[in-house]
């Protein structure tokens, strides 16, 4: 199974570094990384560096990668665009990049299947401008996994969803990463999402990386106080899972 | 939870997908067969008036017909029809690109300066008889005019590979070049004598009367040339349109691409506009026709493109041979009377909602 690690990672826009220091432990296939971190804190930065859309100091480590240098895939947090495309078009697109004119009924199961499982088969051929934000997130979901990545790099996926569909999203992407052997980082503002759904978390504010573990181990008081300069706690629910209860901000 | 949906229902976005691509290939085979009509009809027009019929024997059965029909219609009105159909299209493939790659709809080689460069560089030489390239002085007038529209579109182009430079401040800078070159035109038409400042008011509102066999092939090789390295590059194209973000993540070198194809596009924008002067609409509106037509799937929106351009000066042409009996009018001037009501039908017509 793909492996990902990062080691001293650090990024820079023309000669202004934005993010340096990253180091992370192995994130293996299968499993969901929350990246967390304020406004500004250089979350998409970093995500660009490991996609190789960036260059910059450290060494991003793959390990087990069928696919080369095409294993990692970046989902960008912008989702404009005005083509005149239909869902279905804009989603064989993103499939048929590199390759020749003809479209194979293969490539297109591929895209019917990717969009049945997002449950967004109804729009397939509404036109993109028409889409709400929301329904323009699902679609980028499908644009970036109907390229079967190994390791997906996800920039605030659902950050304008609504509850249902946060929820069904990262159930999805948490089940899809554990068939496919894919590692799947996401960029997370809902901290309560991290816990329940990311195995591993990276804090970073910034541009510097300020702790990388565990998800239980990372979200603590003690980091939401510095970080977030909120007074927070994280109790057990009635059933046992770790939840996030903000009292204010702090002093 | 829905994301267990059968598969027994999963081909139909397939199906449904099909059926799309093949309304489109209909669509542009339509086009296509009006563009030939259009041709048809174009080369039947003149001063002597000949039929369909004639026009087809003589495109056919060369040998059977008239020397007097042959001569016409081969050796008058084709290169003339013809340049309609290269220049319209080579325009509208070039505006089509260049709004691509802007990510502009007003992006086109007039709103950039290509034009008003061309027309600059060719009134230098009716007005002043200065030749920018000192060759082939009989031909001073076009090879003027395309120094000035490559000086124009390379100008562009080494300011897009300035780092920090976005495609706004492109298109601002296009709009700098039309003004400038405007001015300078301005100025030189000031000072003409009136005999000169007739001919570069004829040249600017540009006309197919110019047209030969060598400038009917010159704009076919450059437009046969450049349209499979826009081709070959149909994904990456497209994806531009969904933003540069989304493009590199699709792993399209958006840099490079835009540089190579704003390279290639000004080429294709310089030589008709130095052949046949100002036909400004063309490169605006074609592209806008193709995309509300069949979309901006580069596989149907490039020859769409090509078509709805061609078809838009060949008709063009024949309209400014019927608006007054005897006389052709400037065709630069009536593709904008022609192209407007039509571009108008179509954008409150249609469902697309392009930019
Ligand atoms: N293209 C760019 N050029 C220069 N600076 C940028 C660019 N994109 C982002 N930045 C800067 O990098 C910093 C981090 O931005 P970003 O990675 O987008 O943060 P986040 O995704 O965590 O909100 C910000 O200060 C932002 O202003
Ligand atoms: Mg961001």
């Amino acid at each position: 199974m793909v492996a990902l690690a990062l080691q001293d990672v650090g990024a820079a826009y023309g000669k202004r570094p934005i993010v340096s220091g990253i180091t992370t432990e192995l994130l293996q296939g299968g499993s969901l990384t929350a990246l967390i971190g304020p406004n500004a804190a250089g979350k998409s930065t970093l995500f660009k560096r490991i996609a190789g859309l960036l260059s910059g100091p450290g060494t991003v480590h793959l390990t087990n990668a069928t696919s080369g240098k095409d294993a990692i895939r970046y989902m960008p947090q912008d989702t404009g665009g005005n083509a005149v495309l239909t869902v279905y078009e804009s989603v064989l697109l993103a499939a048929k990049q590199g390759s020749g004119w003809r479209v194979s009924d293969q490539e297109l199961a591929g895209i019917d299947e990717i969009l049945a499982a997002l449950d967004i088969k109804a729009l397939a051929f509404r036109e993109l401008g028409e889409l709400s934000g929301g329904q323009r997130q699902l679609v980028a979901i499908a644009q970036a996994l109907v390229r079967k990545p190994e390791v997906l790099l996800m920039d605030e996926p659902t950050s304008a969803l609504d509850l249902y569909r946060q929820i069904e999203v990262l159930a999805f992407m948490q089940r899809r990463a554990r068939s496919a052997g894919m590692a799947v980082l996401i960029a997370l503002h809902d901290l309560n999402h991290a816990l329940r759904y990311c195995d591993h978390t990276i804090v970073v504010a910034d541009g510097r990386m300020q702790a990388s573990g565990p998800t239980a181990e990372v979200i603590t008081p003690q980091m939401l106080r510095e970080i977030y300069r909120v007074e927070a706690r994280v109790e057990r629910c009635s059933r046992g899972r770790p939840v996030l209860i903000v009292d204010s901000t702090a002093a | 939870m829905s994301i267990l949906t059968s598969p027994a229902t999963i081909h139909v976005g397939r199906e449904h997908y099909r059926v799309l691509a093949l309304r489109r290939i209909a669509l542009l085979l339509l086009l296509a067969a009006a563009l030939f009509a259009s041709v048809c009809v174009d080369m039947a027009l003149g001063p002597a008036n000949y039929t369909i019929g004639e026009v087809l024997s003589a495109l056919f059965q060369a040998d059977q017909v008239s020397d007097q029909l042959r001569v016409v219609v081969w050796d008058i009105r084709m290169p003339i029809a013809l340049m309609a159909v290269t220049v319209g299209a080579s325009l509208s493939v070039a505006g089509a690109q260049m709004q691509t790659i802007l990510a502009n709809p007003l992006a086109s080689p007039f709103t950039l300066g290509i034009s008003a460069a061309a027309s600059f560089g060719a009134a230098l030489a009716l007005v002043a008889g200065m030749a920018i390239l000192p060759i082939a002085v009989n031909y001073m007038v076009p090879i003027n005019a395309f120094a000035m529209a490559m000086a124009a579109a390379l100008f562009i182009h080494f300011a897009s590979t300035l780092r920090g430079v976005t495609v706004e401040t492109i298109v601002l800078l296009g709009i700098a070049l039309v003004f400038t070159f405007n001015a300078l035109l301005a100025l030189l038409q000031y000072l003409a004598s009136e005999q000169a400042l007739a001919a570069v008011v004829f040249w600017t509102m540009g006309s197919l009367t110019k047209a030969t066999w060598p400038k009917v092939w010159i704009t076919a090789a450059v437009l046969v040339a450049t349209i499979p390295l826009f081709a070959r590059q149909a994904w990456a194209l497209t994806a531009l349109r969904l933003g540069e973000d989304k493009a590199a993540s699709f792993g399209v070198n958006v840099r490079s691409l835009r540089l190579r194809t704003m390279l290639t596009v000004s080429l294709l924008a310089a030589i008709p506009v130095s052949f046949v002067g100002t036909i400004g609409f063309v490169g605006l509106v074609g592209p806008h026709m193709a995309r509300m037509l069949v979309g901006e799937d580069q596989r149907f929106f490039l020859p769409a493109s090509v078509l709805c351009g061609a078809l838009l000066l060949s008709v063009t042409s024949v309209v400014s041979k019927t608006i007054l009996p005897g006389a052709i009018l400037p065709i630069g001037v009536i593709t904008a009377l022609v192209g407007v009501p039509f571009f108008f039908v179509l954008i409150f017509g249609s469902r697309r909602r392009a930019w």
